[in-house]
């Protein structure tokens, strides 16, 4: 009998909202959490919005070592962590450290932390042999951000196999596709997985400035993340994390666990094109989704919602629309597809477990979020986006779906166990 | 039966079932650009290891790397790749396409989704990021790179790697500190077992660049010593830090059955594998080490007594020297099995070090020798028989590998020869 994997806790921290509830009522609302930067005067940047979390790291409990010796990434991985493992039920009887394992997604590590640092070492990027002497003493966690799993596993308490999964901005997908692939092989019984980046600083800033990917729509602040819409001109940098505990079914039905939803399928495959550029047939995304539900044993009648990566920017979406029609057929037509970067931004590596948590919250109260701000038709993106208002919609099967630099695409099926019986 | 489904083993079953045959590698290496000048080095006790010429390093502490010589990107590289890269991906874009001809391969003639990539990273492309931070910080934001956006994330390498061989299967990206070299091979192996029949896989790191540099002394585990010959003592009673160095190796991972059809034998097979995470600090509970090889082990269905050699992590620190050799003794007994560390010549090459000591154990195995470790005197306390002074001729058939990574990381890949 092939071991299963499900979802039997969740942890979500994202713009807008801090924990489970208030990031599923954000979404259903259909309300946006971006804003104008204030983390840092955006005054010299060409984009100056972003999707910021309102985060007080102590009053989430953290210690004031954990916060000294952490990028806020971390902090925000070590909270999501936490919180789904007081989500899924699980004491600390029922674990067994050496057969539990952590997997956590990150794009870009602690790049706010080093660009920070870096601003000091080198004071004010003037010197090229930056001053060692000025450099704090966790700098060496900021610089390998294998740190934020092993934070993550001394928390929990795991002991099985550890790791950071960052392939770019299907990281978040790519981690928990990973874990749940160590407990299938009989690696681990239980996995904390996920994914976390908090990328908003001047360098991320700038580095996508340079390439005119985020929106510069600075006065709309409140609506510039426009997924699908016509008039959308670019991502809303975000962050944010979501963690999960991952159990072998069998193992969280005996314990009488609540399973929101099991990992049935997962496959990423390479556009081998181009560093940031995507071909607009979709075909490398398209074969990843075949795949993944081939895995799941999922046609694409079976599939009741699409959660996708829907960026905002002209080339993802028309990609990404493209993919769909290739990989789905005519079922690409009929099924609710929806972007909660509408609402919540871009979170580079974070986003993928933050989307397999508005899939699995989706199954969970068969309600379909939105795509907020899409007022305006392209005749280029012409399937069901799901525009402003939730759905309330049957949801036993979700595909969600990643796309990232360096050519990752990414795509996983969440479905409902019990699903066969219903 | 759907052929996509994964083979997967039954609750409860030992082994995870990760296989593959290695059927090239390609090394860029501090004492050896290329594989067999590196092994030819490593087997004469050369070091590469010597004071650092890439910046000037006389107001650290620490003044030694391992610096990969006579390595000109342009003699290598198309020119459009060259101003979009760090020097840790030039290395690794060339140790990939070495790899690939080593093994007799031509990505064009090989379906193109039946092809990945799957490297470590430790700290990504740091040199070109220092440039852009700089830029950034002393001139303005619109100064910064157009190329930044992914010249140092940590998954540069494979995706570059899979734009330049068209590679569109399932590709990855791990870190885990020291141990990634071995957790990218062994996520490798799970993509053959899931039907890829080539994989790049392994690590070629480094960041020997100021910034990078005061982020590595800041671990406080660099080595001070400014004598190339005494700076680097895994398991010496003079053990006081490790030298960092640049490079590493990418291997292809194969399909045994493909290889096989092929009629190609390989430097030998990836047998067994397992990766443990050390418990809380001060719980004063035994780290995660020894049970990680006794797992890699048992999934090779493997008994110590098969065992020819083992390539250490060598942290060359005396706390995780201790642990290390007490992890080995505990499996192999006292001088139970001959243990080597050539990244002694090397230094320790973050995400690079570990498939690198796959590949000296790959041709270990070939050679029947087992290459030294130097400039070490054996501190009698760790109880190890290790390998000093000269290479060891020996009948191998199995070695054991192993890595560490800073936080808690074990991984032991074990691997043996082709039949």
């Amino acid at each position: 009998m092939a071991r299963r994997v499900a979802i039997t806790g969740i942890g979500v921290l994202a713009p807008g909202g801090t924990g489970t509830k208030d990031f599923w009522t954000l979404l259903t609302d259909g309300r946006t959490a971006t804003r104008g930067i204030t983390f840092f005067d955006p005054s010299p940047f060409r984009s100056r919005v972003a999707a910021e979390i309102d985060f007080d790291p102590e009053a989430h409990g953290l210690t004031p070592q954990e916060i000294r010796r952490t990028d806020r990434a971390a902090q925000l991985a070590l909270v999501a962590a936490r919180d789904a493992v007081a989500d899924s039920g699980l004491e600390a009887d029922d674990l067994d450290p050496q057969r539990t394992g952590v997997t956590i997604g990150s794009a870009v590590g602690a790049t706010t932390g080093l660009d920070e640092e870096y601003r000091v070492v080198s004071d004010g990027g003037r010197l090229h042999l930056v001053d060692h002497r000025y450099a704090v003493p966790h700098l060496y966690n900021y610089f390998v951000p294998s740190s934020f799993a092993a934070e993550v596993a001394w928390a929990v308490g795991a002991e099985g196999p550890a790791a950071v999964v960052s392939t770019g901005c299907t990281s978040g997908i790519d981690s928990v596709g990973h874990a749940g692939e160590l407990i299938r092989e009989g690696s681990a019984d239980v996995m904390i997985a996920g994914a976390t980046d908090a990328p908003i600083s001047p360098i991320t800033m700038a580095c996508f400035d340079a390439i005119k990917a985020t929106t510069a729509r600075n006065d709309e602040a409140d609506s510039a993340s426009r997924p699908f819409d016509a008039t959308r001109n670019g991502f809303v940098l975000g962050e944010g994390s979501a963690v999960f505990v991952l159990e072998e079914l069998e193992r969280a039905r005996a314990r009488g666990a609540h399973v929101y939803a099991e990992i049935a399928g997962y496959a990423s495959r390479c556009n081998a094109f181009h560093m940031t550029g995507l071909r607009p047939d979709g075909r490398e995304m398209a074969e990843a989704i075949r795949v993944a539900m081939d895995q799941a044993r999922v046609a694409p009648a079976d599939v009741d919602y699409i959660n996708a990566h829907g960026s905002g920017t002209k080339q993802n979406d028309r990609h990404e629309t493209a993919a769909f029609k290739r990989s789905l057929g005519e079922r690409a037509r009929e099924v609710p597809v929806s972007s909660i970067k509408s609402m919540i931004g871009h979170s580079l590596g974070a986003i993928g477990s933050i989307e397999i948590a508005a899939s699995a919250l989706a199954i969970e109260h068969d309600v379909v979020p939105p795509t907020a701000n899409l007022r305006t038709p392209d005749p280029e993106c012409d399937l069901d986006y799901v525009p402003l208002t939730a759905r309330e919609w049957r949801t036993d099967t979700v595909l969600t779906v990643g796309s990232g630099f360096g050519g990752f695409q990414s795509a996983m099926v969440l479905a409902d166990p019990d699903r066969e019986a219903a | 039966m759907n052929a996509s489904v994964l083979p997967l083993p039954a609750p409860g079953a030992a082994g995870t079932g990760l296989r593959a045959a290695i059927t090239g590698v390609g090394v860029t290496a501090p004492n050896g650009l290329g594989t067999e000048a590196f092994w030819k080095a490593t087997l004469a006790g050369e070091s590469g290891i010597d004071r650092i010429t890439r910046f000037v390093p006389d107001g650290y502490p620490a003044r030694l790397a391992g610096e990969v010589p006579g390595f000109v990107a342009a003699d290598h590289l198309p020119s459009r790749l060259i101003p979009q890269t760090d020097h840790m991906t030039r290395l690794a874009l060339v140790a990939a396409a070495w790899a690939l001809e080593d093994a007799g391969l031509d990505p064009a003639e090989l379906p193109e989704y039946e092809m990945g990539v799957v490297t470590a990273s430790s700290s990504g492309g740091f040199e070109f990021g220092q440039g852009e931070l700089a830029n950034l910080w002393a001139k303005g934001s619109q100064y910064v790179s157009a190329y930044q956006s992914f010249a140092w994330f940590y998954a540069v390498n494979s995706g570059q790697i899979s734009i330049r061989h068209g590679m569109r299967g399932p590709s990855g990206v791990v870190v885990s500190d020291q141990a990634g070299g071995l957790d990218a091979l062994a996520q490798g192996c799970r993509q053959i077992r899931r039907g890829s029949r080539i994989i790049v896989s392994g690590g070629v790191d480094g960041s020997l660049c100021p910034w990078g540099w005061v982020a590595q002394l800041a671990g406080g585990r660099l080595s001070t010593a400014d004598d190339p010959a005494r700076a680097y003592l895994p398991f010496d009673a003079d053990a006081a830090g490790h030298v960092p160095g640049e490079g590493g190796a990418l291997l292809i991972l194969e399909d045994v059955e493909s290889a096989r059809e092929r009629g190609v034998r390989g430097y030998g097979e990836i047998a067994g594998y397992a990766a443990t995470f050390d418990p809380r600090p001060g719980s004063g509970r035994e780290p995660g080490l020894r049970r990680a090889i006794e797992l890699a082990l048992r999934d090779a269905g493997a008994e110590p007594g098969d065992i020819g050699v083992v390539f250490a992590d060598a942290a060359g620190a005396p706390d995780l020297d201790r642990a290390e050799s007490a992890a080995i003794g505990a499996v192999f007994g006292p001088r139970g099995v001959p243990v080597t560390a050539p990244k002694t010549m090397t230094g320790r090459l973050y995400s690079g070090a570990a498939s690198l000591d796959v590949v000296a154990a790959l041709l270990a195995l070939r050679d029947g020798v087992i290459p030294p470790t130097v400039n070490v005197e054996p501190d009698p306390a760790h109880g190890l028989d290790l390998v000093v002074g000269a290479p060891r001729p020996a009948a191998l058939r199995t070695a054991l590998v192993l890595a560490r990574g800073e936080g808690g990381f074990n991984s032991a890949l074990v691997v043996r020869a082709a039949d």
